[in-house]
């Protein structure tokens, strides 16, 4: 999609183009949506949702934990044990609402320490990448049951798509410029002088589509201007409401897949990771308010490659880990409480002396929500998820009526 | 030969420039540019910008005025004055006009290679006015030397440092670990091995990672009164953790010297020589590397000990190199190839190139990650960004509305004999000539190299 003159008109100029901040999204045949954010760099669980009451933690990071429950600027009380991250109040409007539903001491299936490597897997959905070519999110795509007749799959919009929705469904990319733009018959002559070419000529195509797609879902007056959204919170907010809007359009798109950079806070980290927080915060409860009523039938989930070291490093930071804290948020969730096997931070609890031990396959959360929410039947998650039988679909994700 | 040269320029540089006439021997001509010492700092080109040290001075003196301004109740906008952005900015305009200009457009694709190889991105750690002495300093002098040089001056400099945060990093039985219980910072130690040199292929262990981060402690920052060298490096003793560390299995003493040993050891690492050539041979021949020519150019390194001038001859000599070209230009590489072949005339403004290339998807110098920029088509070619391409190239286009220079002249320097039929027709039968030379630029063949 091609948001040209009305993103420049609304102020959105280059904002999918922050490198910060990435979307791509998709149609799909349901009326359900669903949104993975997903945090590159490594966020620190213990940072975010706080474990509190483990009686090791104020020891192994005592300049990271933030002002106690009650205190001024203090975290916010999630049931006796975890305390949210104060710079996360629209998520615990939603815990409140019942809406969000911290996970804790989640892991992939991978136990290496490089951002990259990491973050491919995470992406790609498997232990390691052999064999593996598509991302995880793309063979949803291939596996949500029809409901209404056939809907054109891949009439989809991305920034250089990510991994994650890398795959046989071409997904296209986002671009938000302030270039000038040919004519629709320039526009044409291109496409038929590409026509042929294997990257450039399917690229084309689909963005040509795109545009037309746009025009067809959005209207001027739909899209409001951004009202009051954070400054400097690296774009998410208002890319989100963005997002939020098209994905409640009723012909728009079904899934989207954001990437957020900035977690990887290895030096001064209670400072560092207030802007990225506030950001996530914004950016989420953005979304929320731009679907409206549509987010009864929304589900986010918020992963991250890995967590971080349980002890504080030498610079007031954390260096990369293992388990860290996942969210799944939603109109439908079963929020309003903190699910985790806590492993304890105790050193022999630790895993490999250094890290929060992970008790929970984000796997098991990823498929828990994709049956939940999609309807995806054991058969589909598994082909969604290959090699993934030890870990079970996580039940009891969202409220039954 | 007309085919053959142009392919050298695209391939192997940055496409040619107009007057540049066709090499009658486009290899030896390719190697030619190897030789000698980086032609825009021998032509004087970089002259007048700053060190290191000066980016480092910088940096400090904005900080102090931004404290001074708010202990004033002054507010910034309007008051506050960047030294440091104004020489960020000044080595965008040098570099990238350098890069716009050089006809040895192979000897600064190498420089580019190197510096998203050692990726320091300006989004973190205050480092935009650092990256471009890095690039001066420590990538430009080595592109035809040897790697272990590239890898000691690029690990101590204050940019990557700074960027990686072993600048604060402390050995916890240093002097200054035991007085203020400070500690390591395992960031640097981690990248230099699984980024830089060895890769994950050398089966390292993460306490060969604690290790490397030990022994660097003590690299660290300093301004010029404060005794930094002219990058701004200073070794700090009383930071550094003691050794001996062992990693990989080979074990160093303590001191600045076991960071020196310890890096030349990662640099010539059979791993690293395998890693370097998988990048090289999949950045110049295709996103998917002939395994012989992988082996070859790694073979070249490990007989010449990191020699990246053999390196780079020998990728000249790779057959596949001299195949159709397949390889999708990044949006930098795009964009200046096109302000290259159709440079702004007399008169015309300069090139914004910081905000074409934010719009364009790939912000100079501001790759998210430290693995830098992703070097294959899955990466670039997505919708959006290929039409940003068609939007910008009209956009550009634009520039060439009235009289000057002809279209068809344009299409001549820009692919010489690789232009098509079908895109020199669609530039002949266009109806103006923005649109000629919009058609000659979102040509399929304008975008591969």
């Amino acid at each position: 999609m091609i948001l040209t003159r009305r993103t420049t008109l609304l102020g959105l100029t280059a904002l999918g183009f922050s490198s910060r901040v990435k979307i791509a999204f998709a149609s799909a045949p349901t009326d359900q949506r669903f949104v993975v954010v997903l945090l590159r760099g490594a966020l620190d669980g213990l940072s975010a949702v706080v474990p509190y009451g483990d009686a090791n933690l104020a020891s192994l990071r005592p300049a990271l934990v933030p002002p106690a429950v009650g205190q001024s600027g203090g975290m916010y009380d999630l049931g006796g044990f975890y305390g949210l991250n104060p710079s996360l109040p629209g998520v615990y409007a939603m815990y409140q609402a019942g809406e969000a539903l911290p996970i804790h001491a989640v892991a992939g299936p991978y136990r290496t320490r490089s951002h990259f490597e990491a973050q491919d897997l995470l992406q790609l959905g498997t232990a390691d990448e052999a064999g593996i070519n598509s991302g995880w999110l793309n063979r949803v795509l291939a596996e949500v049951p029809a409901q209404n007749g056939p809907v054109p799959k891949g009439l989809a919009v991305g920034i250089g798509t990510p991994l994650i929705l890398e795959g046989p469904v071409r997904v296209g990319g986002y671009a938000a410029d302030h270039f000038a733009t040919p004519s629709p018959d320039l526009y044409a002559r291109i496409a038929a002088l590409n026509a042929a070419d294997p990257l450039t000529g399917p690229a084309i195509a689909t963005g040509l589509k795109a545009q037309t797609f746009d025009k067809s879902i959005m209207s001027d007056d739909a899209l409001a201007m951004p009202g009051d959204l954070p400054k400097n919170a690296g774009g998410f907010p208002a890319l989100a409401q963005q997002v939020g809007q098209l994905l409640a359009a009723p012909a728009g798109p079904r899934i989207a897949a954001f990437q957020l950079e900035g977690w990887d806070t290895h030096g001064n980290q209670i400072n560092g990771l207030k802007g990225p927080l506030t950001g996530l915060d914004a950016g989420l409860t953005a979304l929320k308010t731009a679907l409206g009523p549509v987010w009864g039938k929304t589900m986010v989930v918020v992963m991250t490659e890995f967590g971080r070291t349980a002890a504080m490093n030498g610079t007031k930071g954390t260096d990369h880990g293992t388990a860290t804290v996942a969210f799944v948020l939603g109109g439908n969730v079963a929020g309003g409480k903190v699910r985790a096997t806590w492993p304890g931070l105790g050193g022999s609890q630790l895993f490999e002396n250094r890290d929060l031990a992970p008790t929970m396959d984000i796997r098991a959360v990823a498929k828990g929500a994709l049956a939940a929410h999609l309807g995806l039947g054991d058969a589909a998650l598994a082909r969604v998820f290959p090699g993934s039988k030890d870990a079970a679909p996580l039940s009891g994700l969202v409220r039954t009526a | 030969m007309n085919t053959a040269s142009a392919q050298a320029a695209i391939r192997f540089g940055l496409g040619n420039i107009p007057g540049q006439v066709a090499d009658a021997d486009p290899r030896g001509a390719l190697k030619a540019q190897l030789a000698g010492p980086d032609p825009a700092q021998a032509a004087g080109a970089f002259d007048g910008l700053a060190a290191g040290v000066d980016a480092v001075d910088a940096i400090r003196a904005d900080a102090m005025e931004r404290h001074a301004l708010m202990v004033a109740n002054t507010p910034l906008q309007g008051n506050f004055v960047s030294q440091a952005h104004a020489l960020y900015y000044a080595d965008v305009v040098a570099q990238m006009g350098w890069a716009s200009t050089t006809n040895a457009s192979f000897r600064e694709r190498l420089v580019w290679f190197w510096t998203n190889h050692f990726t320091v991105s300006i989004l973190q750690g205050e480092t935009a006015s650092l990256v471009g002495t890095m690039i001066r300093e420590a990538i430009r002098p080595h592109v035809n030397g040897n790697f272990t040089d590239m890898v000691l001056a690029v690990e101590r400099h204050p940019a990557m440092l700074r960027y990686l945060a072993n600048e604060n990093s402390i050995g916890p039985d240093s002097v200054a670990g035991i007085k203020t219980a400070r500690g390591l910072n395992e960031n640097l130690g981690r990248e230099c091995m699984e980024l830089h040199t060895v890769g994950l292929k050398a089966g390292y262990t993460q306490a060969d990672v604690t290790n490397m981060a030990k022994i660097l402690t003590g690299w660290s920052v300093a301004p010029s009164d404060g005794g930094g060298d002219a990058t701004g490096f200073k070794y700090k003793p009383n930071t550094h953790e003691p050794g001996p560390q062992i990693v990989l299995g080979r074990s160093f003493d303590g001191g600045e010297q076991a960071g020196i040993d310890a890096l030349t050891f990662l640099s010539r690492y059979p791993t690293t020589y395998q890693l370097l050539a998988e990048k090289l041979v999949t950045h110049f021949v295709a996103d998917t590397p002939p395994p012989k020519a992988v082996t070859h150019i790694a073979n070249v390194l490990r007989d010449t000990g990191g020699d990246l001038g053999a390196a780079s001859a020998a990728l000249v000599d790779i057959p596949e190199a001299w195949k159709p070209l397949t390889k999708l230009k990044t949006p930098l590489e795009y964009m200046v190839s096109a302000v290259r072949a159709a440079p702004p005339a007399d008169g015309q403004p300069p090139v914004d190139y910081i905000g074409t290339l934010n719009q364009l998807g790939q912000p100079l110098w501001g790759a998210p990650l430290p693995n830098g920029w992703p070097d294959q088509a899955a990466s670039w070619d997505g919708s959006g960004a290929i039409m940003a391409r068609i939007n910008w190239a009209f956009t550009y286009a634009g520039r060439f509305s009235d009289g000057g220079v002809q279209p068809s002249d344009i299409a001549g320097v820009a692919l010489g004999g690789l232009l098509r039929p079908a895109t020199a027709q669609a530039v002949a039968s266009a109806g103006s000539r923005r649109e000629a030379v919009t058609m000659l630029f979102t040509a399929p063949e304008f975008q591969r190299r």
